[in-house]
């Protein structure tokens, strides 16, 4: 795992996410695609939020996206970003932007998965981005 | 079936302070409710309807049981801030079906004294909420939901720090007048795109206060409105909606407006471009540049030149707005703006808002809210209102 320069909490998995959450503290970031309709959703979930089918399966995802919209939380000490990134794959998820110059950010800025440490015992892991080449 | 014309606004209070330490938070709903049903020349004993949001203390049990009140219709619709303004709408219909003849609305907070930085600080609001394990990790307080939804407008449709600090002068505008008002100083556009920021590109005149205090609004049915010695202020048409995620297809380019603002023309039979006079939410000043697009006042993308040059300053602009100073320099009791919205649009209507910034024939106001978070999940609610 890279380190990313920021801890967060960790999230709490529920009986529906968990494997998602597994697979993350194995350095694999999990999306959900429905075998009924075909989409791919964000966040995941057991019931397709476009068809209503549980027939919704999890595939490994690229980890590429662009940068749909950010922010620079400047009040926080110290200050870090946030980002809707658009997934490789279609869906926009709400996330933190890593190991970047906090000036430099930009809509359509190309970035890559790096998985965020948390507090605790580290785990699991969240799902974070960097600029591409970072 | 419609609630056009099915009920009337006929009392309207804010509190005047804005810092209450004194005084608990259900005391402030208590004043509140009684400033209203004062200012209506009705009695406790009139009031058959009651609706709180899901934020007051205890819920609406505990202040039912505080208050003492024994209604037949209740009703804690909690869509976020904007939330009172769509119990107005419920209030006309639960009078237009006979549930209630008198119907309170109130609501009333001690942020301040309580020092909670919701825009700052990120906060869980129910731990088995579906969405919290994929954001709160990310800490996401509201000025950097509200944030994204600015900054993605600037990349789209070319708006300008400027252009947004336009809103917060038009406010400071009419706040001077206002001596509760938390901001009185009148504020130019380089003091606001000067001021620190807070999540980029939003600064920190572009946000709204904190502060304590609430209002209440009276809704009763048409023929007790008439028999009451006060200028008649009519429920026209209303919309209401929430906006999220869509499973991650979310488009920020847009609110819930886009959907409540023709529900609420088309029930009330009127157009955009009668409307006098505009309270319209606003917790940060992006909120009030998406409103007005998604409402009609200006085509998608153009809210930044609409604004500009105090287009919106009674006077002086085409479409006056938040004639209080508004959320972004009167008044956002606890960090909820919607009852504040309606207040104002009341006054407006009686021709009892300070002569300085009163409409002239001020006889249609549209009131809108938008609460909870503009990047993730939000409420919508639209209110038009008639002088009869
Ligand atoms: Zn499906």
């Amino acid at each position: 795992m890279q380190p990313t320069g920021r801890t967060v909490p960790a999230p709490q998995p529920d009986a529906e996410s968990q494997p998602f959450w597994d697979a993350a503290a194995q350095g694999r970031f999990l999306i959900k695609r429905c075998t009924s309709c075909g989409e791919t959703h964000w966040f995941p979930r057991t019931m397709c939020p476009f068809c209503w089918s549980e027939k919704t399966e999890w595939v490994e995802a690229s980890g590429a996206g662009t940068i749909y919209s950010w922010t620079v939380m400047r009040r926080a000490k110290p200050p870090y970003a946030v980002a809707y990134v658009e997934l490789a794959e279609g869906p926009r998820m709400l996330t933190n932007i890593v190991e970047c110059d906090l000036d430099r950010l930009h809509i359509g800025q190309q970035v890559e998965l790096v998985f965020g440490q948390t507090s605790g015992d580290g785990t699991p892991p969240v799902p974070m981005f960097r600029p591409t080449g970072a | 079936m419609t609630i056009r014309g099915a009920a009337y606004i006929v009392g309207a209070f804010e509190h005047p302070t804005r810092f209450a330490p004194d005084k608990s938070h259900a005391q402030l709903h208590a004043e509140v409710a009684a400033g209203a049903i004062a200012d209506a020349g009705l009695s406790k004993a009139d009031i058959d309807g009651y609706f709180c949001s899901g934020d007051a203390p205890g819920g609406l049990q505990s202040l039912l049981n505080y208050l003492n009140l024994e209604v037949r219709h209740v009703d804690s619709t909690d869509i976020g801030g904007v939330s009172p303004i769509v119990q107005v709408a419920h209030a006309a219909e639960a009078i237009a079906l006979g549930k209630c003849n008198v119907a309170l609305i109130s609501l009333a907070g001690r942020p301040k004294a309580d020092d909670v930085r919701t825009g700052t600080t990120p906060r869980i609001r129910h731990v088995a909420a579906p969405d919290v394990q994929w954001e709160y990790p990310y800490a996401i307080p509201t000025a950097v939901s509200y944030a994204l939804a600015a900054q993605r407008h600037m990349y789209e449709f070319g708006t300008t720090s400027e252009q947004l600090a336009w809103i917060k002068v038009a406010a400071s505008h009419h706040a001077q007048h206002n001596p509760n008002a938390v901001l009185r100083d009148v504020v130019t556009v380089e003091d606001v795109v000067s001021s620190p920021m807070v999540a980029d590109p939003l600064h920190r005149l572009d946000c709204c206060v904190i502060s304590d205090g609430g209002g209440a609004v009276i809704v009763a049915r048409p023929e007790i409105a008439r028999k009451l010695n006060r200028p008649l202020v009519r429920v026209l048409g209303a919309g209401e909606t929430t906006k999220h995620q869509a499973g991650g297809k979310i488009d920020l380019s847009y609110t819930g407006a886009v959907r409540t603002g023709p529900a609420a023309f088309a029930e009330a039979g009127v157009a955009v471009t009668d409307i006098k006079y505009v309270s319209l939410y606003d917790s940060f000043t992006i909120t009030v540049l998406l409103q007005l697009e998604d409402l009609g006042f200006c085509a998608k993308g153009r809210g930044g030149a609409f604004v500009a040059d105090g287009n919106l300053i009674s006077g002086v602009g085409r479409l006056p707005f938040n004639t209080d100073g508004g959320g972004l320099c009167n008044n956002h009791p606890a960090n909820r703006g919607g009852i504040t919205k309606i207040i104002e649009a009341v006054r407006q209507l009686r021709g009892e808002a300070h002569p300085a910034v009163q409409v002239a024939n001020c006889d249609l106001a549209l009131v809108h809210g938008t609460g909870g978070q503009l990047a993730t999940r939000h409420g919508s609610g639209t209110l038009i209102l008639e002088r009869e």
